[in-house]
Formats: structure tokens, sequence, C-alpha cells
């Protein structure tokens, strides 16, 4: 036993008394292992690249990996908060982990800047001022669908999605702007990978459009038995089932899929087009929207840092909320309840030589604010 | 709901039932003969998905990816068994839980080191593609077709074994009594690799033929685990048919469960609610199931007591 | 004094001590990490009691574990939104207060395990690691799906419970808390473990057919450890909810009824302080091999399969020999 309080002591001394940064701390809390690791570690090299590109020495970054558990997220965030002492924290991928940890954060008087998760809750009525989105409130690439879906004259979609709060949130966002007929409403189960039964449903539905919110494996897999099933009508989807990491792994079964997001790699300006080049020039692979968002949330922190002193809460807040960065999108400003507002593309996958990506084909939301501003009494 | 989609569902149901079988043959295998829990079938299955992966990547070839899996499970099964499963046949099954449990996450961050973290491509191989008219005007993806015929040959093929072979009858004589097969001159200790090594190529050739109509990625064996040990409890342990007849009944309460309860609950609830409860009704459906059929037969439908 | 007695009083020893010198130094992040690693002893202790004593093999305490937690997010949120669980028969407006939220955790969790264990203790074996973690699966998907409460976005409690005389914001209090239960826990089971019933239990386990000789019915008497493994494992959960304040269906998964169920392996199976030293042991490896490498699972699967391999009986075995089976 007293080998182990003599090694608990060691490991103590070592992580409690290591040097303390002066300027800014940041706790980055991020999945970078198992089945979802694809989407932190783009975050995570987005981010990192606009720091290394900044040169800012006097801003720390601590890296920690959730492992896509809210226990183990929340436990890391009380560790950055006591024992790092971090002044921001950020990374979060997934709603229910950002749901335990935010509010909790945000009431001990630290900053949250989320580059991805955006419930509605925290948008709307337990919103607070420490805490920024720099993505999208989950709703929006979902409401693009189904203003697209509107555009293009569809009368009767076939919607589905997991049987979870942010596939619920999904449907909820597309019919809000859809405002045709439903052939059908489905709520798959979570995990679910065989859809044969959901295909054969929508084919006998007369459905004249699919929208479908699948992340990760589970939409690789609709899409594959989707292409396979001869069942061809269109498909339309947020960019969740399309970024660049899922759409190698679907290949053909994705060429055609409109699809909705508020960032593509063509989109032109000059910070957009260095992003992108610098991005394959560090890492060897096109960027996604999570890292592109990673890397705003980034330029975000440091453009409020150069102007305010995280120990000034109200000014490193307003710092925050001007958003004098240049952000990847072009232009960016927060609304009243520190969400972007933005416009919203609508992607088509297309394929360059031998790689599959995205190409603007329109635009289906302008300067779209989210649904939830007005319950948010900041 | 028209005529031919209920037999569309019932076939989609038989499909997605004999797909479980193929993910459950192996470990009905392993764990039938050999009284091993083996947490890490799924791992194997993932190893077999990945090796015909990079093999289809490279190659282009779906019989060579196939052939891939199929080696490449069954030398992971084979290092795994002598460097660490020989010497767990003695233990209680709690310590195979923890080894293989162990096991899972050695195999997991292995393939994630070696592959990256974002999903792999594998496709189903174009002379496979797109769907064929049955007689009666229903449209069904050949594909699925043909792992209906791949899952139902492996299970004739098992059965065969087991009963009818010198292999088998050993197999057999090692489950009821093992010291007195070794006792008879039975090399015993390569025979329980040989088994071992089959489970897992049979593991990680249903992860390459399910894969390639699903998603390549690192813990995509978990949930297929979890599964394939439902359906085998259900038949019973030990009994190919049981298997054979567990997975059918899964897949069919499965996808019967998922279309009818939203359409059942709709009758006296609003469509909203009609969906998110009868969906979350048939997420349990299967569970409901196995605990209906444990409490009315104890070792299963076809297992011995 | 035996080998094991020692090692028991030196872990007592040691997660008494090392937390208070951590508080003394301003580190409460380590008394945060001792609070965890104590309240999962805990529901390793309550698995033990069927696993260890009992030959249990129950792969679905999980279910048992999240039932409590929920126990405590449906009563604290309850409160905390202003919305009244029930108007009818008695206004019950929820509760923040930790020994009401305990005590309900306990009676559900109990009474859970009547159902569970009523119907899964007809099967044996295998078939009864299967049944079990059926109905904690069971539970999981129903938890995501249910919108009520969260689903898989799980239920957020902003500020911790209240205990009387105490201010449980204050990690050492909330240390401290936790530890005098896994104290009452432990005495709880070390006396069942020494009495008729804990015999009975361990000759259940033994060898049924003999105790049924002998006129005892071994059904009832694993029910009823069931039930009391049940009930502490929920009061477990309850209190993990406290600690992070946030409760979530994952509570329930499989991954981590396994978990516990490593806990107990590495620790020593059915050594009343088994469940404690595996507890201490994994959340140390998990904290320190996660500084070491992005892929350090494959680390703790080695320790793991070192363990299994090479040290039978878990920690306990190493530190104190095989267990003895009576003075």
């Amino acid at each position: 036993m007293k080998l182990k309080s003599i090694a608990l002591a060691a490991a103590m001394a070592a992580i409690g008394f290591g040097a303390q940064a002066e300027g800014l701390k940041v706790g980055m809390i991020t999945t970078l292992s198992g089945g979802g690791a694809g989407l932190g570690i783009d975050v995570r090299d987005g981010f990192m690249l606009a720091m290394k590109q900044a040169g800012r020495d006097d801003i720390e970054v601590v890296i920690e990996d959730d492992q896509r558990k809210p226990d183990v997220a929340v436990q890391l965030a009380d560790k950055m908060i006591q024992s790092e002492k971090v002044d921001v924290l950020t990374g979060i991928i997934w709603s229910n982990l950002a749901m335990a940890v935010v509010p909790a954060a945000t009431a001990q008087g630290k900053f949250y800047l989320s580059p991805n998760a955006g419930p509605s809750a925290l948008a709307g009525k337990r919103c607070h001022p420490n805490y920024f989105n720099v993505a999208w409130q989950n709703d929006n690439l979902h409401e693009a669908a189904g203003a697209y879906a509107k555009e293009a004259g569809y009368k009767n979609s076939f919607i589905l999605a997991p049987n979870y709060p942010a596939g619920k949130d999904a449907l909820t966002g597309y019919k809000r702007t859809y405002g045709g007929g439903l052939a059908g409403e489905v709520y798959t189960k979570l995990g679910q990978t065989d859809y044969a039964a959901e295909i054969a449903q929508i084919r006998a539905s007369g459905a004249d459009s699919v929208f479908f919110f699948l992340p990760g494996g589970m939409g690789i897999a609709f899409l594959k038995q989707y292409a396979d099933s001869g069942v061809d009508l269109p498909v339309v989807g947020p960019a969740f089932s399309f970024d660049q990491g899922i759409l190698q792994a679907v290949g053909e079964a994705a060429m055609g899929v409109i699809n909705t997001s508020q960032w593509n790699k063509d989109i032109d300006n000059a910070a957009n087009k260095a992003f992108v080049d610098s991005f394959q020039a560090e890492y060897g692979r096109l960027p996604s929207l999570y890292a592109s968002q990673g890397f705003d949330t980034a330029n975000l922190l440091i453009s409020a840092s150069a102007k305010a002193d995280v120990a000034d809460q109200d000014a490193f807040r307003a710092a925050l909320k001007a958003a004098e960065f240049d952000s990847v999108r072009g232009d960016f400003k927060f609304g009243p309840n520190n969400h972007p507002i933005q416009n919203i593309y609508v992607r088509e996958v297309i394929k360059e030589g031998e790689v599959y990506t995205n190409k603007i084909i329109g635009t289906a939301l302008t300067d779209h604010a989210d649904a939830y501003a007005a319950e948010c009494k900041m | 709901m028209p005529a031919y989609l209920i037999v569309e569902q019932l076939l989609n149901g038989l499909q997605f039932g004999v797909m479980l079988f193929l993910s459950a043959a192996g470990l009905t295998l392993i764990f039938g003969v050999m009284g091993l829990i083996n947490l890490a079938h799924g791992s194997l299955y993932m190893i077999g998905a990945f090796a015909a992966a990079a093999v289809a990547g490279a190659t282009g070839s779906f019989l060579l990816a196939l052939a891939a899996s199929l080696a490449a499970a069954a030398a992971a099964g084979v290092l795994v068994e002598v460097l660490v499963i020989r010497r767990l046949y003695d233990r209680d099954h709690l310590d195979q839980v923890l080894a293989t449990f162990a096991l899972i996450l050695i195999f997991s961050e292995g393939t994630r080191w070696i592959f990256g973290s974002f999903p792999l491509f594998l496709d189903i191989p174009a002379a496979l593609s797109g769907p064929v008219t049955l007689p009666g005007g229903i449209q069904y993806p050949l594909y699925r077709l043909t792992i209906i015929g791949v899952g139902l040959a492996i299970a004739a093929g098992l059965f065969l074994l087991i009963a009818r072979t010198r292999i088998g009858i050993r197999i057999r004589a090692g489950e009821a009594d093992r010291d007195m097969i070794a006792a008879l001159g039975v090399d015993i200790s390569k025979l329980y690799t040989l088994v071992f090594a089959l489970g897992a190529a049979l593991a990680g050739l249903s992860g390459a033929l399910v894969g390639a109509i699903q998603s390549v990625q690192v813990g995509m064996g978990e949930p297929v685990l979890i599964l394939a040990f439902v359906v085998i409890v259900i038949g019973g342990i030990g009994s190919i048919k049981g298997a054979l007849v567990g997975s059918l009944l899964v897949g069919l309460t499965d996808t019967f469960g998922r279309i009818l309860l939203p359409v059942l609950f709709g009758t006296f609830m609003d469509p909203a609610a009609a969906t998110s409860v009868g969906a979350a009704l048939a997420s349990m459906s299967i569970y409901v199931l196995m605990a209906i059929v444990l409490v009315l037969r104890p070792t299963g439908l076809y297992g011995r007591a | 004094m035996r080998r094991e007695t020692l090692v028991n009083i030196a872990t007592l020893a040691v997660l008494a001590v090392v937390p208070l010198w951590a508080n003394s130094v301003g580190e409460t992040y380590w008394v945060t990490l001792a609070t965890k690693v104590v309240i999962l002893a805990i529901a390793g202790v309550g698995l033990n009691l069927a696993l260890g004593l009992g030959g249990l093999v129950s792969f679905g305490h999980a279910a048992f574990f999240g039932l409590g937690g929920y126990a405590m997010g449906i009563l604290a949120s309850h409160l905390q939104d202003y919305v009244p669980l029930m108007e009818w028969p008695i206004l019950f407006e929820g509760s923040n207060q930790m020994p009401v939220i305990w005590i309900v955790a306990v009676i559900s969790g109990a009474l859970a395990a009547v159902l569970i264990g009523a119907l899964s203790l007809r099967t044996s074996g295998v078939y009864f690691i299967m049944i079990t973690l059926a109905f904690g699966q069971m539970l999981y998907y129903f938890a995501i799906s249910w919108p009520a409460y969260g689903g898989e976005d799980g239920l957020s409690i902003y500020v911790r419970n209240e205990f009387p005389g105490l201010n449980t914001l204050v990690p050492i209090q909330f240390y401290g808390l936790s530890f005098a239960v896994l104290l009452v826990v432990l005495l709880l089971v070390w006396r069942i473990s020494l009495s008729s019933f804990g015999l009975a239990l361990g000759a259940a386990r033994q060898n049924a057919e003999r105790l049924q000789a002998v006129g005892i019915d071994p059904f009832r008497i694993r029910l009823t450890a069931f039930v009391i493994s049940g009930a502490i494992t929920a009061l477990a959960g309850a209190m993990y909810a406290d600690l992070n304040r946030f409760v979530s269906p994952n509570m329930f998964s499989w991954q981590f009824s396994g978990e516990i169920m490593v806990f107990i392996i590495i620790g020593g199976v059915g050594r009343l302080f088994g469940p404690v030293l595996g507890a201490i042991l994994f959340i140390l490896m998990e904290h320190v091999l996660g500084g070491l490498s992005e892929f350090w699972h494959i680390y703790l699967g080695l320790v793991l399969l070192g363990v299994v391999l090479f040290a039978r009986g878990g920690l306990m075995g190493l530190l104190a020999g095989r267990e003895v089976a009576h003075d």
C-alpha cells in the first residue's frame, strides 16, 4: 500500500505543480477514440492548425479524450477547471455530452466555445452569456434541407431519423421549413445498421423525396443499401452524413445526393482558400466541415484574446461577441443568443478525380437565425 | 398494408435473420462447442471487415477481399487462442469475460492505430449489385439474396461438419468430456485451436460480407457481439439448428416490431407520440423476446439442460 | 492478524488519508477522483454480493445503477423545473435532498431486482448472464427513446443535491459522505457474509442440490441476495449521478455492467475489499495511462490481460493469498 501512495503522490506532483502559463489556457474535451473519433480529430486538427498559424505562445491548449461518454466528459471538465485552471473550454462534439458539461462550466464562470454541438436548450431557455456556439444550432442544417425541399417542389417527403433527441430535433427542423406533405415519418433505432424494412416502406409509400438524418455509420449503411435497392427518389439531408470523412466510405452510392451545410471548401474567400490549402498540406487530407468549425473557433478565440484579457470577463465576453475575425465562411456574426447568423448552402456530392467531395449549388437560407433565440433571456 | 409489402418485409426479416446467423455462426461454434465466452468475437468480425476493405481497396477484387477476411480473422484467431485463450478453458466464465474484454480494447484501438479513425470504403461487387425482380413483382436487392444463400450454405455446412465428419465427432466428444477424449489420444489442444480458428474465420467472413452493405469502422463489432449472444441463447447453446432458428426469430421480431408497433400505437395515440413510443418499444423488442423465451425455456429453444 | 485484514485496513487508510492530503494542498481534482473511486466501489461491492458470494454472474447490473441514477435525476429535475412529480393523491414536487433520493433509489433498485431476479433466477449459467443483460438493454433503449427525461441527452442537475449538515458542493465534504456510505455498505456486506444467510448463499453457489437436501430453498436465498445487491448498486447509481450532477442512459449500458465486473475481477472476486481495490486500480490506470498515448486503451487491455493470466484471484489474491474459508 505504501508503494501506491508514493506513486499517487508522484503522479499528483507531476500533474499539479506543472508550469502555469500566463496568457490564456484552453481546455479541449473532444472525442479522440472509438467509432466517432473522426469528428473530434477533425475539430482538433482544425483548431490546432489555426493556433499554429497564429503563433501565439501565450495560449496554452490542453486536449483530452472524452471517449464519447458523458460521465468522462463531466470529470474531464472538473479536472480542467479545478486542476488545470483553464479559462476557456471547448471541443465537445455530441449534444448529450455538451448538455452534461456546459451548464456547469458556465455557471462556474468559464467561457465555453462550441465547435460543433448546438443543442436547442442552450440556444433557448438555458442560454448563458459565457456560452458561444461557433458552428450552428442543431436544427439549422435540417431547416435548410426543408427550405431546399420546398423550393425544389417536393410535395410528399418520407423522413427518417434515429429515435433520440438529436434525431427528433432533425425532423422537427425539417418540418418547420418544408411545409409539404409527409409520405412517412419513421424513427429508427439508434445504432441500427440494416434499413431494408425502412427502404421497403419508402418504396411502398408513394413518396417523391427522402430526407434522412443518420450520423456516422448509420448513414453510410443507409446510403449503400438505398443505392442498391433500386428506389430512385431524390435524397436530401444535412451535411452530417456527407462530410469529407464519411463520403470516402460511401463512395458511388452518395453521388448526386443533396446536402446542406454552412461551409464548403469552395466558398470563395481568401481565408477559406488559405485554410483548405494549408489543411491539406499539413494533414494530407481535405478538411471537413468539422475541421472548418474547429478552425473558426480557434480564430475567434485568438481574435478575442488580442483585444481583451480573459481575466476581465466582461471585456473578453464583448470581444468574443464582436467576432472580429476572418471566418472561412466569410462574414461571421453572432445573434442575440450567441449563436451564428449565417447562410446555409445547398451542396451536391460530386467526384473530383479520385476523391468524393461536395460542390455548392445554391443557398438554402440566408442570414438565418435559429428558432430558439426568442426563448433566450440574455 | 398492401400484400406485396408484407411479403417484402417478411423477406427482409428473414434476410436480417440470416445475416445475424452469419455473424453468430462462428460464435455458436466457439461458445457452443468449447463453452468459452468470447467477447472478442465482435473484434474478429471487425478484423475481417477491415482486411476485406484494405484488400478490396488495393486490388479491386471482392473475392480476394473475402479470402483476405477469412485469412486475417483466422490468423488473429489462432494468435489469440495460442497466446491467451488456451489458458482460459479451465477457468470460470468471469476470467474469460475479463480476458476477452481486454482483447476488445486491444483490437479496437489497434485497428484504429493501423487504419486511422475514419470509416473505410467497402462496396459490393458490380455483378451482385442492384435489384432483381422476384416472382410476384417484388424488387429485391440481389446482394441480400446472395447473403441469404451464403448464410444457409454455411448453416448446412456447419451442421454437416458437426454431425457427419470425424472432426465433428471429436468436437462433440470434446464438448461432452474433454479429459476422456484426451485420454483416448486425440490432441485436444490442436482440435480447439482449429475450432477457434474456424469460428474466427466465420466471424471475419461475415464481417466482410455484411460490411459491404453497412459501414466499416472501429466499433462495428460491438452491437454484433450482443446480438450474436442473444441469438445463440434464444436458440440454445451448442445447437446450430437453434442458432439458425433463433436468428430468424430475432430477425422477424425486430423487422416487424419496427414496422408494426408505431402503426399499432397510431390507432389510439396521436402520430407523433405513436411513432416515438412505437419506436422505443421496437428497439427493446428483441430483448423482450429473449427474456420471454428464457423464462419459458430456461435453456433456450434447443439447448441441453 | 490475517493478511487480508491488514490489506483491508491499509486500503481504508489510503482512502482516508490521500484525499485529505490532496485537499490540504489544493488538488481538489484528486478528491473528486477519489469520490468516483469510492462510489464505483460501492457499486462493485453490491454486485460482488451476488456475483462473488452468490455466484450469480449478472451482466445487467447497470440496470440498477441506472435506476438509482434516474431516481436522482427525476426527483431533482422536477424540483429544479418547478413541475410537480405528482399531484394526486399527495403533492410531491420532487426532491433535492440526498437522503430522500437515496431511499427512493434503494427502493426502486430493490423492486426492480425482485422482478428481474424472479424471472432470471429460473435460468443458470450463461443463460442467466444473458437474461440479465437483456433486462439491462431493455432499460437502456427505453431510457434513450423515452422523451420525457432527456432521452439520450440525459438530465443535468445544476446544483448538487443537499445533505443535512454538509455543503455537498465542497469536494472533500462530499467525499467524506461517500466514504461513510462505503463503510456502511462494507459493514453490511461483511455481516451478511458471516451470517447464516451468507453461509447458505455460499453453499448455494458451491452446490445447490446439497443445500436443497438440507431443506433450504436456493431460489429464495439467491433472490434475496440479488435484491440486496441490486439495492446497493442502485444507491451507488444515485451517488454517481450526484457526483456528476448528470444522469444519462449510458448508466444502463452493457459496457458499464462489464466495467463494474472488471473492477471486481481485477480486485478479487468474492473478497470483501476486492471491488474497492479493483476500483482504485482501474480508475488510477485510466488516468495514468490516458496521459501516455492517444491509443491508451491498448495499454489498459494489456494490463487487464496480464492480471487475468498471471494474477489469479486479482489484486487481493496477489496481496493476501487465497481466501481463508474460516479462522
